[in-house]
């Protein structure tokens, strides 16, 4: 935590965390505890007279069918997300694993989806798909789907989740990668001698020792789904059609800018911020846990 | 390998190569539809193969006014605005962290651990969930429009903090006693010491920090609205909006392309270094 | 140059004082031993001499002036560290130069003085390379190097030798001895090796739990040790202590043997006799019951107990010896070669 000689108390510490505490204060203090201030009221239509109603915006968020749905809706996003950029990260990892030559090759050719962003990832599946020039639903005619998530509430949901899970394949598979490096050559050869094949040895040695990865992965993935996905749905689908696609945090942003509902906006950041910190928590309960290995 | 099977082998690649189809197939069609004229993007299917007018479409949208028909900035002057955005956040980051890692760990001074966890708290408040009041705070401060309302309020980070007294903690003590019977200071040994032998940290997570700068959406997308501070991530997404009435598909790809360069580039060229500052920011 | 005063120096963290009231003077140009066990506060005392940590009462005077409050760099000192501490990212010249680059000294003067050292440590050709590119025993040199350049008044070794190989370290200690001769600066050096001390110091301080036992030269250290701890720790193998009882110039031990000594001791004393001054005599007054012997070559080691009795014992013999185990051997020692100490205090009883 600190070192054992340090530098003799003066002002100069001061002044070194000052920017860093500064900027801390004005952009993330003070708005966090105004958006947990304005949970607290309500605004007239016309923003003429605010009035103080306690917990009133949240009794009427757990009410509220919509705001529901888009918290189920959030997190079959997230399980599916998760799932699907886990499981192709973890095949591709356990082959390029196995892979003597080329091994870094692969890598670089898996990894750069990272570096998109991801509202561009969602503008390339949105072309892919484009209901009347996309590739895809000129081919899914063949086999008699008719692709128009404009309108297909499913298909829109199922947009997102591949333009989202395609961009996170890039980390997981970085992450699955490399705790299979660092599994002992010399465990895996136990396992090849005792007469254990690939798959098995897989199954049986690999998954199981990388398993710290994959719940550490698990929090980064719903992380992602929950938060940084925001992009994706704003240039896909904007949440529709009719709400389809309205993610929490698309939510937060379209009551807030576009519903101009102050007290239900800020209401859904505060349920949003003791979600992060939740996550937050877990993710370091994980930290300290591997440390003591 | 461990035991010698060839088909086994052969069936590795083979899986690999179809991954990096499917990760690459977006990518693909993205840059075939930047290289066909607006017609032929109109007419479905859409090409899989390149066309000839890749350099045309290259100057149209870099120095054109992005889709005619629309009102914006050109996207020469859409990179720099994202450039000046990504560079300021992550050197902002880098600078301010290294700076309060260094106070919190070679100094002791009163309030130390209340800064600490003032700072620690950052990690939990990601910008999408106090958007609307921190859109106020900037607003009332004037710095809407600006790069440094682009910046500034994203610059102050945990992760980064944490990371530099993590790497501060593994430097030995004997390099500050060292340093203090040589006669430096405090900024003297900051200057000459510490910066330099956490130098790799530093590459690292600025390849880190420059792809989440550059990839910044809905924080311009909120404190931009004059088309001259316009970022090339946010600029895809109205170009998305107005290709529902005049399609220009091979601007919009052109575009995106342009806009995905920058940062693919710094992944795969600084790999190693990309690949360190993610596992050090993340654990 | 200088010398060095410890007056009355006390460290205390919180409520536990790890050094208690350290006194004693160092002499300009000489070469000052601080031994004792890991943890007995060497390391503490020669840091506080340094100013890397604070004194809590008493005061360090090097020269005439006290330097208690002043930063380390003020106070014209150069320290080897045990890992040498040298700036991995400067290469060996700019690790010697950069303290002088600080003091501002002149490039062309920090050059010349640069050379210079590098000539005495035989170390020009490493000066451009990267400390990493060193082998032990080289940065070994750089960090004296980097010491040298300076040109201080007192010269601080923190166990500057216990990360080399034991050849290496012989070497470099007779190294640091013929420099430190031939500049002629004051100096401390800290280490837990009981011969590093000897052969290195003009005196030696021994510590143990923060108390001085005894501060002299190797040979009254050896010949006269003030206590038992300074008695059992300097010498290889150590000194025997049995247990014994004083009376009118006669010492009883073990079961109903004695021996006389021109001491006027009475009373309850713990006697000691170091291994090499037993002399193998059939009619001596100390027997033992053999263990086991270890052939050194030079000399051999007979390891057994005080007969009747669980006092271990330990002889060392010239040359070649054989004694089978569970035999009987005998020996007797000089007077003047027995040591007396008080059996409660454990300080020496003075003849």
């Amino acid at each position: 935590m600190l070192k054992r000689v340090h530098f003799p108390t003066s002002l100069l510490p001061y002044l070194l965390v000052a920017p860093q505490v500064i900027i801390t204060l004005i952009f993330f203090i003070w708005p966090a505890s105004q958006a947990v201030y304005q949970s607290f009221l309500i605004e007239d239509a016309f923003g003429m007279s605010t009035e103080f109603v306690w917990f009133e915006n949240f009794t009427y968020l757990a009410t509220d069918e919509q705001y529901l749905g888009s918290f189920g809706r959030t997190i079959f996003f997230s399980v599916c997300v998760a799932f699907l950029s886990m499981s192709a990260a973890l095949i591709l990892a356990g082959f390029a694993d196995r892979i003597v030559r080329g091994a870094t090759t692969y890598r670089t050719l898996l990894i750069w989806p990272y570096a998109v962003a991801p509202v561009l990832a969602g503008a390339l599946w949105v072309f892919m798909f484009n209901p009347t020039l996309g590739i895809f639903p000129y081919i899914l005619e063949f086999i008699g789907v008719d692709w128009n998530h404009y309108l297909n509430g499913n298909q829109a949901m199922a947009l997102v989740i591949f333009a989202a899970a395609w961009k996170q394949i890039a980390y997981n598979f970085l992450f699955y990668l490399a705790a299979m490096q660092s599994i002992p050559r010399s465990l895996i050869e136990a396992a090849a001698i005792d007469g254990a094949g690939p798959v098995r040895r897989f199954w049986d040695h690999i998954f199981p020792l990388i398993s710290p990865t994959t719940f550490f992965l698990l929090v980064i993935n719903a992380v992602y789904a929950f938060f940084d996905t925001f992009g994706i749905i704003h240039a896909v689908t904007q949440g529709g059609p009719a709400n389809a696609t309205t993610i929490l945090v698309y939510k937060v942003y379209n009551d807030g800018f576009v519903g101009l509902d102050l007290g239900g906006s800020a209401a859904q950041s505060v349920i949003l911020m003791f979600l992060v910190i939740a996550m937050t928590v877990v993710q370091f309960r994980y930290v300290e846990r591997k440390v003591e290995y | 390998m461990i035991e010698n099977r060839p088909v086994l082998n052969i069936a590795s690649h083979a899986v690999l190569i179809i991954g990096i189809v499917i990760v690459a197939l977006p990518i693909w069609i993205t840059f075939v539809a930047a290289t066909h004229d607006p017609v032929r993007m109109t007419q479905a299917p859409i090409p899989m193969l390149p066309g000839g007018h890749f350099w045309e479409n290259f100057t149209q949208t870099l120095f054109g006014g992005g889709l005619s028909g629309t009102e914006s900035a050109p996207v020469w002057r859409m990179l720099l605005n994202s450039l000046m955005m990504a560079l300021m956040i992550s050197f902002g980051k880098i600078a301010i962290s290294l700076l309060s890692a260094f106070a919190i760990v070679y100094f002791k001074f009163p309030f130390r651990m209340g800064f600490f966890w003032l700072i620690f708290i950052t990690l939990m408040l990601p910008v999408e969930v106090r958007i609307l009041p921190t859109f106020e705070v900037v607003a009332d401060l004037g710095m809407l429009n600006s790069y440094w309302g682009l910046s500034i309020p994203l610059i102050a980070s945990a992760t980064a903090t944490f990371m530099f007294r993590q790497v501060f903690l593994t430097i030995p003590d004997e390099m500050l006693e060292s340093a203090r019977i040589d006669g430096a200071g405090p900024l003297r040994f900051f200057w000459d010491i510490l910066i330099p032998l956490s130098r790799t940290n530093i590459a690292a997570l600025f390849v880190i920090l420059f792809i989440y700068g550059w990839n910044q959406y809905l924080w311009p997308l909120l404190i931009t609205t004059e088309t001259d501070m316009t970022t090339i991530v946010m600029s895809i997404k109205q170009m998305l909006e107005a290709a529902e009435q005049s399609p220009q598909w091979n601007i919009i790809m052109m575009t995106a392309l342009l806009a995905m360069i920058p940062p693919v580039f710094v992944v795969v060229a600084m790999q190693r270094l990309f690949v360190q500052g993610l596992t050090e920011t993340d654990k | 140059m200088a010398s060095i005063t410890m007056k009355d120096l006390v460290k205390a963290y919180g409520n536990v004082e790890v050094l208690h009231h350290v006194a004693g003077e160092i002499e300009d140009g000489e070469l000052i031993v601080i031994v004792g066990p890991s943890g007995c506060g060497k390391s503490t005392l020669l840091r506080m001499i340094a100013g890397l940590e604070t004194i809590t009462s008493g005061d360090v005077k090097i020269g005439d002036k006290i330097v208690n409050d002043l930063e380390p760099a003020e106070r014209d000192i150069a320290m080897v560290f045990q890992n040498y501490a040298l700036y991995p990212h400067m290469s060996v010249r700019e690790n010697m130069a950069y303290g002088l680059k600080i003091r501002k000294i002149a490039k062309d003067e920090i050059e010349q003085r640069v050379q210079e050292a590098a000539d005495i440590l035989e170390i020009r050709e490493y000066l451009d390379r990267k400390p990493r590119q060193l082998s032990g025993g080289q940065r070994q040199r750089v960090a004296m190097g980097r010491a040298i350049v300076r040109n201080p008044q007192v010269f601080l070794f923190d166990e500057p030798l216990s990360n080399l190989d034991a050849k290496l370290r012989v070497q470099m200690r007779l190294e640091i001895r013929k420099l430190q001769q031939r500049l002629g600066v004051t100096s401390i050096y800290v280490t837990h090796d009981q011969v590093e001390a000897m052969t290195l110091g003009d005196r030696l301080m021994v510590l143990n739990g923060g108390y001085v036992e005894q501060f002299g030269t190797p040979i009254e250290l050896y010949n006269r040790p003030a206590t038992l701890f300074v008695a059992g720790f300097i010498g290889s193998p150590s000194m025997n202590f049995l247990p014994a009882t004083a009376d009118s110039g006669i010492l009883k031990f073990g079961k109903a043997a004695s021996i006389p000594s021109a001491n006027h001791a009475a009373g309850a004393v713990t006697l000691g006799i170091r291994p090499e001054h037993l002399v193998h005599d059939d009619a001596g007054p100390i027997k033992i019951t053999v263990q086991m012997s270890e052939h050194l070559g030079a000399n051999t080691l007979i390891h057994g107990v005080l007969e009747g009795t669980d006092t271990d014992f330990v002889a060392s013999m010239l040359g070649h010896v054989t004694a089978d185990p569970g035999s009987t051997m005998s020996f007797s020692a000089l007077t003047e070669n027995l040591h007396i100490f008080d059996a409660a205090s454990g300080k020496r009883i003075e003849g």
